[in-house]
């Protein structure tokens, strides 16, 4: 049996789960909401497993090629809706469905008793149903779809909370931030049909590898514009801002949608169209670069938060910089990879913080936390994996990718790895300070009435631990060269390697390469060190927002990036639609169409006294409009005969 | 399929019948009045559908032609006939004609009969225009519609109706004007070439007109169409026309009246002056330019819901014309497929507008505030017509305006890139007003016990919902329909510029 005939079901069993749900959901059950919900996105994740298998069976990787039925022709656009399989669409389709159905089965548990909980799963159907187009697509045109797709469901979940003003708020900006990268987005696309003739991916490595007469210049325009969606899409440089305030959704999303998958879209598509990206070493460079200046603003921003969920927002923006920087480098596998073992950790540490909340009743302020670690046991060992993994100690997921992102950066420039290091010192800090302040210290959390703080349900524990379990050994999938002491080789670079392959040079040998690694270690000893004397042995807590001052505070208010493209884009564009309405709409256009019908809207006070008649004066008004336009006839013809 | 069968005329003049009908029932009767009404919108329709069958995409041109005789002497005859863009303009036609008078049972409270008339002579003219070969007929019906659209607003709309109306009434008229000259003028062409006038759109198209000529009557027919669209700085009646005007009204002048300019542009200003055409076209194009993006940021700071889905309009029809302007064939389907798409789309957001401006006697935006708490199913429809509106991948929207986009670039890549910027507006002030009548607290407490829609209303509502997925999902049902016009307006176009060049050479 071939499986990846069914790959189609793989994207369309979530839908018939949204449908399901959206349709008739509210007369079901909890229960039999939640496991039509997850069901339908396990569906997806156990067709991709038997697909993967048969793939990475075969001896000759060439992509697979589902095309369902034409979607657009018209003239040099003719695109169908149709899934491409190849190793790099298994990789994130397995992450998509995997990490994806390990929230939807957690989501039972936590989204237990709200209203609207068949509306969450509908949403959280949809969401796998584009982000799955997003990834199988086999253009890019359908890509966008996805690209779009999730974004609405990003903005119905981040609102999910429509009855307060602050998460509609949120989910508004996230599409119009994400809009106006998909502004850039769409030229790209413009210039690759104007170029290219085709939006097929298969047939536009093709007619790359070739040898396209398209100019440099060209295909700088094209990348550059399609990074700039990937900005807004993975929360980079100067587009980020929307990501910290989605945490207004319920937690669960925020680990699906705004840590594993679709933030990390921007990733993805720079790796798919890696062979579009090799050719415009500039963009390349910019994506590098925009990659590393956000992995280390972001993670100084981190290290302020005391909002559980705003630290691990600003982390992941912070990491998704990271990917970048890999990617931008050329070191595709490895910001793939790191993609993957973050979509662990990072879905994993969101869960945990979720399961803090829900055990602290929706309290998110981590000065109200400590000491949590002997109420919620589970939660804190999983948690504090997660927590090692991404700071990056050895032989955890994260530091094999993290420590082969550095490595490879270091090839391309010094001053990037530096900015790098920096940023996983940072990480190492605030994801320590944030476990220090949380499970440890006093207990400074007022149990109330009867509300005793306790475990949460297996149903969202049991997907904690396989997070937890795929955070600490999900790394020695890709084991990098000088570790590889038994000789296995690195199979996630193996195995990615018949669809992406690395354009960067190495120029440095083994001990570099042992430089590096350790170097990576320290950096993550000397966060955790400042972060166990200030907030273990020193019991630091940080004061109300009032108290906080100096640098801290611009840090703590992110700069006031916010502010300011409120008070100079968002008014300004209100300001001068208002003013231009006013006098130009009004004034202007109106003034001259009421100056020439002044004197004609006396007859329509006249008029208005006919209106009050029966149908057959409105008949003779008629009547009399047609004569009147009969006579009007003749006088033109007249007029004619005299031309 | 029809055989002899007069189809077209048989779907234009059917309402006549339900109006005659009407005239003999007593006013007060209103449920049968709804009953000849609907029914009559309801043959009209169902008689309409087969001929999305029957239509040969493959031949092309125009189809099912009937021609009579009618004012010989002066060269005028009833000629008739459909090609694949009338055809989904007329089945659009009739189908938001039906749902009009559907959503009118209970909006509409006074004058009940006549309105269901002025109702039914407008679906007349509507589909007359769509459908007619003879320049004065087509002149006949266009001017037909005034009068019902000028009395729909002006008796049965709201506060300043007495001035929309007749901001309306002159607008158009004036546009109008202009174009009846160009059209005599141009019989008088044909005699002058000929030595029979006719007003026949066969005899005209054959005219040779000089380039400069050309270029005078290109601009004597834009002026109407303009208006119509309308194409800025010609669309100041629009906002105060909507606002006015009753859903029914609304429906109608967004869903088709609109469509009636940007057809005109189609039909008679790019096959009759494609010298003009050709010239003019970068002058559309920023007009239209203009108008995607002044519409959104009108659209953005308005107070009502009304006059901000009439704005929204008004960047709409923007898209539609730098589709049609760009004249390369992803903008000329693009732009015909966005013209049924917005028919739905916004006829869509009207109505809803309608349904929720029946309970409340409110159109203002601060009125509102949280109320998808007390209304879901209403918050759900108006989320798929928001979107739809705004362009999202998988509906209607996105397949007209990604074409349109892609044809102004190719055009122009300035054209494009402009005109993409008005899809960031578009979710600014959709998503915008959505926000702040849907969501957050509940703002005013007497809208916590609004009344949920009803089966009739949801019912009108789902044929919109299915056509805005089927379009977006598989957008060559329709544009299948309509390729061999666009094929030979390019021809037409490429024709001239090669004619133009060797003229220059010569």
């Amino acid at each position: 049996m071939n499986f990846s005939e069914y790959a189609w079901l793989i994207v369309f069993s979530p839908f018939i789960g949204f449908l399901i749900n959206g349709l008739v959901g509210r007369k079901f059950s909890e229960k039999t909401i939640g496991l039509i919900g997850s069901l339908a996105s396990t569906l997806s994740f156990v067709i991709s497993v038997l697909i993967f298998f048969q793939y990475s069976a075969l001896s000759q990787k060439a992509p697979i090629q589902i095309d369902l039925f034409k979607w657009i022709v018209a003239g040099g656009i003719n695109v169908s809706i149709g899934y491409q399989i190849d190793s790099l669409s298994l990789v994130m389709v397995l992450v998509v469905t995997g990490v994806g159905s390990l929230i939807h089965f957690y989501s039972i548990g936590y989204m237990h008793g709200e209203k609207g909980f068949a509306r969450y799963f509908a949403y959280l159907n949809l969401f796998m149903f584009s982000m799955l187009n997003l990834v199988l697509g086999n253009n890019i045109l359908l890509m966008f779809l996805g690209w779009e797709g999730v974004g609405l469901c990003s903005y119905l979940l981040i609102g999910y909370y429509y009855e307060t003003d602050y998460a509609p708020t949120a989910g508004k900006k996230a599409f119009i931030v994400n809009r106006i990268g998909d502004f850039g987005f769409l030229i790209g696309i413009f210039l690759i049909i104007q170029n290219f003739g085709t939006l097929n991916f298969t047939e536009l490595s093709t007619v790359v590898a070739k040898g396209t007469s398209v100019g440099n210049d060209t295909i700088f325009w094209i990348t550059l514009m399609l990074f700039v969606g990937a900005t807004g899409k993975s929360a980079q440089i100067p587009l980020y801002v929307w990501l910290p305030d989605a945490m207004a959704g319920p937690t669960p999303v925020s680990a699906l949608i705004h840590a594993a998958t679709m933030v990390t879209s921007g990733v993805y598509m720079i790796a798919r169209l890696s062979f579009l990206y090799v050719l415009a070493p500039e963009t390349m460079a910019i994506v590098a670069f925009v990659g590393g200046a956000t992995a280390l603003f972001a993670a100084t921003i981190g290290t302020q938060q005391n909002d559980i969920k705003k630290v691990l927002a600003y982390s992941t923006v912070s990491q998704l910089g990271f990917m970048f920087m890999a990617v931008g480098v050329g070191a595709f596998t490895a910001g793939i990879f790191h993609l993957v073992t973050h979509a662990f950790f990072k879905a994993l540490l969101f869960l945990g913080s979720g399961s803090i909340i829900y055990a602290l009743h929706h309290e998110q302020d981590m000065r109200n936390m400590g000491g949590l670690r002997k109420k919620l046991p589970v939660t804190f060992f999983t948690f504090l994996m997660g927590t090692l993994a991404i700071a990056g100690t050895p032989f955890f997921s994260g530091f094999f990718s993290k420590d082969e992102i550095l490595w490879k950066v270091f090839n391309y420039s010094s001053l990037l790895f530096w900015m790098g290091a920096l940023a996983a010192m940072l990480t190492s800090f605030y994801m320590f300070r944030l476990v220090f302040m949380t499970f440890f210290g006093e207990m400074r959390y007022h149990e109330h009435g009867g509300h005793h703080v306790h475990e949460s349900p297996a149903v969202m524990t049991v997907p904690l631990i396989i997070l937890a379990v795929l955070s600490v050994f999900g790394g020695f999938m890709g084991i990098p060269h000088v570790l590889d002491v038994f000789h296995v080789g690195n199979y996630f670079e193996h195995f990615l390697s018949s669809s992406v392959k690395d354009s960067l040079p190495i120029v440095f040998g083994t001990k570099e390469e042992w430089g590096t690694m350790s170097l990576s270690v320290i950096i993550a000893i000397i966060g955790f060190t400042i972060a166990y004397v200030i907030y273990l042995k020193k019991k630091y807590v940080p004061g109300d927002d009032s108290t906080i001052k100096g640098y801290k505070k611009v840090i703590y208010n992110k700069y006031y990036v916010d502010e300011m493209y409120e008070r100079t884009v968002i008014s300004g564009t209100i300001r001068i639609s208002k003013t231009v309405y006013e006098y130009f709409d009004k004034l202007v256009i109106d003034g001259i169409v009421n100056g020439v019908g002044k004197s004609i809207r006396r007859i329509g006070e006249g008029i208005r006294g006919t209106q009050t008649g029966l149908v057959r004066d409105y008949m003779l008004t008629m009547i009399i409009g047609v004569s009147i336009m009969l006579v009007y006839v003749l006088v033109n013809k007249f007029m004619m005969i005299r031309l | 399929m029809f055989g002899d069968l007069p189809i077209l005329s048989i779907i234009t003049f059917l309402p006549v019948a339900g109006i005659v009908i009407l005239l003999f029932i007593d006013s007060k009767k209103n449920s049968l009045i709804n009953t000849v009404a609907t029914a009559t919108g309801f043959v009209t329709f169902i008689l309409s559908v087969p001929l999305f069958f029957a239509y040969q995409e493959n031949t092309g041109g125009y189809q099912f032609v009937e021609k009579y005789k009618w004012l010989e002497s002066f060269g005028i005859s009833f000629h008739v006939g459909m090609d694949g863009i009338s055809l989904l303009l007329v089945l659009l036609t009739t189908m938001l004609s039906l749902i009009a008078i559907i959503s009118s049972y209970t909006a509409i409270t006074s004058r009940y009969k006549e309105y269901m008339i002025t109702l039914l002579l407008l679906q007349v003219g509507m589909t007359g225009v769509f459908l007619a070969m003879d320049l004065f007929l087509f002149y006949i019906f266009w001017e037909i519609i005034l009068i019902p659209m000028y009395l729909l607003i002006g008796v049965w709309g709201g506060k300043e109706r007495v001035y929309a109306s007749i901001k309306f009434f002159l607008y158009t008229l004036t546009g109008s004007t202009m174009m009846l000259i160009a059209i005599i003028y141009m019989a008088y062409m044909v005699k002058a070439q000929t030595g029979t006038i006719s007003f026949d759109f066969i005899d005209i198209f054959k005219l040779k007109i000089d380039p400069s000529i050309q270029v005078i009557l290109f601009l004597a027919f834009a002026l109407g169409f303009a208006i119509k669209v309308p194409l800025f700085p010609f669309h100041t009646w629009l906002p105060d026309a909507h606002t006015e005007a009753p859903t029914a009204g609304s429906v109608i002048l967004a869903g088709v009246l609109l469509k009636m300019g940007t057809y005109g542009f189609l039909r008679f200003n790019i096959p009759l002056f494609p010298d003009a055409t050709v010239q003019l076209a970068p002058y559309m194009m920023w007009l239209s330019i203009i108008g995607i993006i002044y519409g959104a940021l009108m659209a953005m700071i308005q107070p009502d819901v009304k006059k901000l889905v009439a704005y929204s309009s008004v960047s709409h029809l923007g898209f539609v014309m730098l589709g049609i302007f760009a004249l390369n064939e992803e903008g000329l389907t693009g732009g015909i497929l966005q013209m049924i798409n917005h028919g739905i789309s916004t006829g869509m957001l009207f109505l809803l507008v309608g349904m929720i401006y029946e309970r409340t006697h409110t159109r203002m935006i601060e009125d509102y505030g949280g109320i998808a708490k007390a209304v879901p199913v209403f918050a759900t429809f108006m989320m798929i017509a928001s979107l739809s509106s705004i362009g999202l991948p998988g509906m209607n929207g996105f397949i007209g305006e990604i074409l349109i986009m892609t044809g102004a670039f190719l055009s122009r890549p300035v054209y494009g890139i402009l005109a993409a910027s008005g899809v960031i507006l578009a979710a600014v002030y959709m998503l915008w007003m959505y926000q702040r009548v849907m969501f957050g607290p509940m703002k005013h407490a007497k809208n916590s016990n609004l009344k949920d829609l009803n089966f009739r209303e949801v019912a009108i509502l789902i044929p919109l919902v299915a056509l805005i997925m089927w379009i977006g999902v598989y957008p060559q049902a329709l544009t299948v329909k309509y390729q061999k016009s666009v094929k030979d307006l390019m021809q037409l176009k490429s024709s001239r510029i090669s004619s133009t060049a060797d003229s220059i050479k010569n």
